[in-house]
């Protein structure tokens, strides 16, 4: 009973923090402030997912929190290789 | 919504608990990756505080969907990549800023290995004299 009043609060905590990630992102002085964004944007949305996924009481979610995370990993990987070497693929 | 009304007393405040900890945690992290003023300081607070916020998250969804009988490695799976990898991207990370902005590392420590601070210290003069004394030797 307290954790389903409280989940919508946590939802709504977990967007808060998704807005201040996307101030970052569209901000962000240099490209590295910009990828650091991005990283923290898919973690927080990863959250958020895997929390709707036990609000709505569905397993399904887990491979999308899953998938967000494998490329979301790659992705700032990735990123900041380019920005270290010019090159993705060496 | 059933699967969260038939938790008993224990397990519902435990679970509440972290709940909260791993939402303020992650609201904390990305505050701070929007207060502080340089990157380096900004790196801290989504690579710590958001990474140990999912975490907690994580474990909420876990026990509640084992209560339910419906164990998956699922979000082992997601907290052990989760856990690998973000000191993985931090690394990256702050190589790519040294990279583009050789002036944001810190400046080396001052040869001498003991302060002048401390060698008021009973113990520590004989110490700081041997330390002074080894470049001129």
């Amino acid at each position: 009973m307290i954790l389903q009043t409280l989940l919508p609060w946590a939802l709504a905590a977990f967007a808060l923090a998704l807005t201040l990630n996307l101030w970052r992102l569209l901000r962000g002085p240099s490209a590295v402030d910009r990828i650091l964004a991005l990283d923290t944007l898919y973690i927080n949305a990863l959250a958020l997912i895997v929390l709707l996924g036990v609000w709505w009481g569905s397993t399904l979610y887990f491979e999308v929190a899953l998938l967000i995370g494998l490329l979301g990993f790659v992705g700032t990987v990735v990123l900041s290789k380019y920005l270290m070497r010019g090159d993705i693929v060496e | 919504m059933n699967l969260l009304a038939g938790l008993p007393l224990w397990l519902d405040a435990l679970l509440a608990l972290l709940l909260v900890v791993g939402a303020g945690f992650a609201l904390i992290g990305s505050w701070g990756l929007v207060k502080l003023s340089d990157f380096p300081k900004r790196l801290h607070g989504p690579t710590k505080a958001t990474t140990l916020g999912v975490g907690c998250v994580l474990i909420v969804s876990m026990a509640v969907f084992a209560w339910a009988g419906e164990f998956g490695a699922h979000e082992l799976l997601i907290t052990v990549f989760l856990f690998l990898t973000a000191p993985v991207s931090a690394h990256l990370l702050i190589k790519a800023a040294l990279h583009a902005d050789p002036a944001l590392r810190p400046p080396p420590p001052p040869a001498r290995l003991v302060s002048p601070g401390l060698s008021a210290a009973p113990g520590a003069a004989p110490a700081a004299q041997t330390e002074s004394a080894r470049p001129a030797a």
